[in-house]
């Protein structure tokens, strides 16, 4: 890890961190922690969509799980929030490893792949639409109960930093990653699973824990989401929405790329928001502007905003030097 | 070090190797030769472990690996380049040969340095950090051979790492082979350069359509009657002869 590659890092951080102490708005407060919670579970995703490479449509599977278990842990069996949180990272890591083992030792890639992890979600949510420890279509109700053991605050600053903590944390865990054998493996994997087998690279194991550790962190961000709102039912906890929102900020972010989800998150939902404030009374706006955005990206930007801004600067330096060079010529 | 013993592999109706068997003593350099479509490059996915042969066993300092699959293969030491260059698009020169590094060093800085080393070895010292997209056919040539050699293997194949090479990339290239056998690295390769072959090879096995039709060191393979008539039709020999007799 080195200063070079740390420093946008703790930059984005230190802001993040300070916008409690400065700003009071509950609206603002209450977005940033959304975007941050999404962000979360984007991460996730992009462990093994952005660099493992095997897009997943289905993330919903472990957001949903984590929520769950943590809801059923607390509610019925009075478990503190903070195992309670443990253990359903664990469980989101199970049901990851799961649907990786059936998937990943069937073959399946791309679209193929997207389409099976679409259908677990599904399957999960209509069965927890339908049983009954899960609180059937009403859903499940944390009490308000505030307080560090339950993992509820009284200011929505501390959630915010408890939540920015949670994507330091995988922020830091990607960084290592990026730099790993493990990473380097699960990169090979992406680019060409022939010639990573022909180097050694399990190719089916790399992929298992890749999964198991993506879907541990967006189950973490099912938890979050738990514990802020207080309230899960199976279109909230395993809905289609979450699936896009993993994907959609990786994607517009930078796939792939440490800060990829956070930049990806914070753009999507700062335009959306900005247009439904300017636009207020176009309902919908803001879910069109995602649409015009994942359009744009794919078409003209496939590396994302981050992208975007690598190929400026190497442009700008390139013309740069050329500059120098010209100078240099006719002096 | 590697026998191959009666292999037969075949796609459906096809029979793409028949029966073929080869043995590499440890520490030579080994050539497989053939025309095109012989089988080749099929033999080297089935030694590599990449297929699964129809019948036949291979074996390894002793062991049957038959059942192994590719990637436990590598790690027993065995190391393959692909003909159709396969590179990581997405990384640079360095990274595409730390992945080969990363099999027995977990370590990532290890893991560089011995790449670099590996890419200085092999001719790729001043691309180290070009992505691996931007590299001529002879660069993709020598990063092939980089991450195969990076895996630090006891047995290299390399298949047909100088084909589209021009004749002074090949010369460059050549002495990076021999050099390689002289480490103690034992080389299995599959090239259609005779002028390589003749100068690298100990001994060659020649394939034709899936069978082994000859075996000896280069000079008597290049002039026995049925690799000529292999690579030149039915009668070539003869007619080789009566031609070369008519000239003297």
């Amino acid at each position: 890890m080195t200063l070079r590659a740390t420093l946008p890092i703790l930059i984005i951080l230190a802001v993040l961190a300070a916008i409690p102490l400065l700003a009071t708005s509950n609206s603002v407060l209450n977005f940033i922690v959304f975007v941050l919670i999404i962000t979360l579970a984007a991460q996730g995703w992009n462990v093994l969509g952005g660099v493992g490479g095997q897009s997943s449509f289905g993330h919903a599977a472990f957001f949903g799980t984590g929520a769950y278990v943590s809801a059923i842990l607390q509610s019925r069996f009075g478990i503190n929030a903070w195992a309670a949180m443990a253990i359903a990272m664990g469980v989101g890591a199970i049901v990851g490893w799961v649907i990786g083992f059936l998937s990943f030792r069937a073959g399946l890639r791309g679209s193929y792949f997207a389409l099976v992890t679409l259908a677990f979600a599904e399957v999960l949510r209509i069965l927890a639409n339908a049983a009954g420890f899960t609180g059937g279509a009403a859903g499940l109700l944390l009490k308000l109960n505030v307080g560090f053991a339950n993992m509820q605050f009284s200011s929505r600053g501390a959630f915010l930093w408890l939540a920015l903590s949670l994507v330091a944390l995988t922020l830091f865990l990607s960084q290592w990653i990026a730099s790993s054998r493990f990473g380097a493996q699960l990169v090979a994997v992406r680019e060409n699973e022939e010639a990573a087998r022909a180097l050694g690279v399990d190719v089916l194991a790399v992929k298992l824990r890749a999964i198991t550790v993506s879907a541990a962190i967006t189950a973490a961000a099912g938890c979050l989401y738990l514990q802020y709102f207080l309230y899960i039912d199976a279109n909230i906890a395993y809905g289609l929405w979450i699936s896009v929102e993993a994907l959609l900020a990786p994607m517009v972010g930078g796939k792939g790329l440490v800060l990829g989800p956070i930049i990806g998150a914070f753009t999507l939902h700062g335009l959306g928001e900005a247009a439904k404030t300017f636009a207020a009374s176009v309902p919908g706006i803001d879910l069109a502007i995602y649409g015009i955005i994942l359009v744009v990206v794919v078409a003209f930007a496939p590396e994302g905003v981050l992208g975007v801004l690598k190929k400026t600067q190497l442009w700008r330096k390139r013309k740069a030097h050329a500059a120098t060079k010209l100078s240099e010529e006719a002096a | 070090m590697l026998s191959v013993e009666d292999i037969t592999m075949r796609f459906g109706g096809l029979v793409a190797v028949g029966g073929a068997s080869l043995t590499v003593p440890k520490g030579a350099i080994v050539g497989l030769i053939g025309p095109n479509g012989a089988g080749k490059t099929t033999l080297f996915g089935v030694i590599a472990g990449f297929l699964k042969p129809t019948s036949g066993r291979v074996s390894f300092e002793g062991c049957d690996i038959t059942a192994l699959p590719a990637h436990v293969r590598a790690q027993e030491g065995i190391a393959r380049t692909f003909q159709i260059v396969q590179p990581f698009a997405g990384l640079n020169v360095r990274e595409n040969i730390a992945v080969g590094a990363f099999l027995r060093h977990r370590n990532s800085a290890d893991a560089h340095a011995l790449a670099d080393a590996v890419g200085h070895r092999v001719g790729l010292g001043a691309d180290l950090d070009k992505p691996a997209s931007s590299l001529t056919v002879a660069g993709r040539k020598r990063l092939e051979l980089a991450r195969a050699l990076a895996t630090e293997p006891k047995i290299l194949l390399l298949d047909e790492v100088l084909a589209g090479l021009n004749p002074s990339e090949i010369r460059d290239i050549v002495p990076v082979i021999r050099s390689i056998r002289d480490e103690g690295v034992t080389i299995l390769m599959i090239e259609h350069v005779m002028q390589a072959v003749m100068n690298l090879c100990e001994q060659v096995y020649v394939l034709a359509q899936g069978r082994m039709i000859a075996q000896g060191t280069p000079q008597d393979v290049c002039e026995d009657p049925h690799v000529v008539e292999a690579y030149l039709g039915r009668g070539a020999a003869e007619r080789l002869r009566t031609v070369g007799a008519n000239h003297a």
